[in-house]
């Protein structure tokens, strides 16, 4: 079952990616947005290790009197250290994001928060929006009452 | 070792999965720190141990310190099915 091992952990990283990759795009709520963020992280770091990985090898650690064996290529793990360390510093940014938003929003709902956001961009320029949810872009006709679902709270 | 690398791989995924289900954000963070100890075994077992002692610290305690001081900041905490609510201000 070895020969296994490396598919095995290579759907997992793949499969971490997605799940993250997924939850970022549909989730609702900023703060679970940065935690699938987190989630796509992981799944990238464990695919980086895999790429410098083989099944016949030491740990990249030479000690004076062993002879050399076959190791595991040391260059990728060595980036993901860095990749894990720089992960938590956008974490971190990204959290004084959402707190800043809901500072000056008092939400973190996504769709209200680009909503608004729309509306203040466009009168900063000196226009209107071009859409909202009220007033769909381009004159198109509003969607009959419950075919928008609710917006979570 | 394929079982017990299967086992732990199921344990990330349904972690990373519950991470996005849960309604309480306190569990979807400890879900997500879950996530990053199983990360740190598989990178044991892979013969990282660097990245492995980096990954429990950083990336299981220190962010998850940093996401649950910002959930007390959004008054985001909610213990034993009392959730605070994301529409009244905290």
């Amino acid at each position: 079952m070895d020969a296994y091992i490396g598919p095995l952990l290579f759907l997992g990283a793949a499969g971490l990616l997605a799940i993250g990759v997924v939850g970022m795009l549909l989730s609702n709520h900023l703060f679970r947005m940065v935690l699938a963020l987190v989630i796509a992280e992981a799944g990238v770091n464990l695919m980086l290790v895999l790429a410098g990985y083989r099944w016949d090898a030491v740990a990249p650690i030479l000690q004076p009197g062993v002879a050399a064996q076959p190791m595991v290529d040391p260059i990728p793990q060595a980036l993901v250290l860095t990749a894990i360390v720089i992960g938590v510093g956008v974490q971190a940014l990204a959290l004084t994001l959402v707190i800043r938003i809901r500072e000056a929003y008092g939400t973190l709902d996504m769709a209200e928060v680009r909503a608004r956001m729309e509306v203040d961009v466009a009168a900063a320029g000196g226009g209107e929006a071009t859409g909202s949810r009220e007033r769909p872009a381009g004159g198109r006709p509003l969607p009959g009452p419950g075919a928008l679902p609710e917006p979570p709270r | 070792m394929f079982w017990l690398l299967l086992g732990i791989v199921i344990l990330m995924l349904t972690s990373a999965v519950l991470v996005l289900v849960l309604d309480n954000l306190l569990a979807a963070l400890a879900a997500s720190s879950v996530v990053s100890l199983a990360l740190a075994l598989v990178f044991v077992i892979l013969r990282a141990p660097d990245v492995a002692m980096t990954e429990a610290a950083v990336g299981a305690g220190l962010s998850a310190l940093i996401l649950v001081l910002a959930l007390r900041r959004l008054g985001l905490v909610g213990v034993g099915g009392r959730r605070v609510g994301e529409g009244d201000d905290a």
